[in-house]
């Protein structure tokens, strides 16, 4: 039990950067929603990590995480619905072909 | 010096952490990639264990993994064909997307190199059983979470009613076109 905080949150940092990578370069939608699940990660990890390291006695980072999880789950179902919507009418999920807001 | 083996089994993790988020964001096949996206969030709940948050795992395996990653390769089998190869953004956009995320990463690791405190973790002061999580999180008092519990459930419902309805008007719309 003698790793220092700062490991846990520079390997947070470099999953969070990964994702931003992949959001920005990812064409698919799909590619680009499991991007933001790295970054939603990252900083669960972050919460996770700041509530045990510096306030050991209580448990507002854990709920936090909980919440965030939660949230992540109803918007990923939410956008997974829209992306097959999209999909059925336009048959195509890339995003730079996706030009019309209305078919 | 001598090293538990708690820190080798953090060593593993991070290095399965880091090496499968890299895959995740540069795998050409779709289905790779969400594989590895399974292999980052499984470790992810690896380091929740460590950290002593035993239920906080267990939520992320049962919601991430069981989840949205089903839902997630539901979707992939949906809407691309097995084996089918992504096309990549270009060259110059990649090589500059990568040096902006790095030069972030650099100018980040280096502020919390610098500025972070370099605390130890402390032995954890009573083990924090479900009952202590239960009350806190249906407590009505301080630092307890009933408000933030039930507005999720709200937004939960939000996400079914939502969710019905996308379906349900696409299929008028096919009826419409028959």
């Amino acid at each position: 039990m003698n790793i220092p905080m700062s490991f846990y949150i520079i390997l947070s940092l470099i999953m969070f950067f990964c994702g931003v990578y992949g959001f920005i370069t990812r064409k698919n939608l799909i590619a680009m929603l499991m991007s933001l699940e790295l970054i939603l990660n990252a900083v669960n990890i972050n919460f996770a990590v700041f509530n045990r390291f510096l306030f050991p006695g209580q448990m507002e980072g854990m709920f936090f995480t909980i919440f965030i999880i939660g949230v992540a789950a109803a918007e990923t179902a939410l956008a997974i619905a829209i992306i097959i919507n999209v999909f059925r009418s336009v048959d195509k999920i890339e995003a730079d072909e996706l030009k019309k807001m209305k078919y | 010096m001598d090293i538990a083996a708690s820190d080798i089994i953090f060593y593993v993790l991070a290095i399965v952490i880091a090496v499968s988020s890299v895959l995740t964001v540069t795998s050409r096949k779709l289905l790779h990639s969400a594989v590895y996206l399974l292999f980052t969030l499984l470790a992810t709940a690896g380091i929740y264990f460590e950290l002593n948050y035993h239920f906080l795992a267990a939520v992320q395996i049962s919601v991430y993994i069981g989840g949205i990653l089903v839902l997630l390769v539901f979707s992939i089998v949906l809407t691309s064909k097995v084996g089918e190869k992504m096309d990549t953004a270009s060259v110059c956009k990649a090589a500059g997307t990568a040096l902006i995320v790095i030069a972030g990463a650099i100018l980040c690791g280096y502020v919390i190199n610098k500025y972070l405190p370099d605390a130890k973790m402390l032995p954890a002061q009573q083990e924090m059983d479900m009952n202590t999580i239960g009350h806190s999180l249906l407590g009505t008092g301080r630092f307890e979470y009933i408000l933030p519990f039930e507005a999720i459930s709200v937004l939960l419902l939000a996400c079914i009613i939502g969710g019905i309805l996308i379906a349900k008007n696409n299929k008028k719309k096919e009826g419409e076109e028959d």
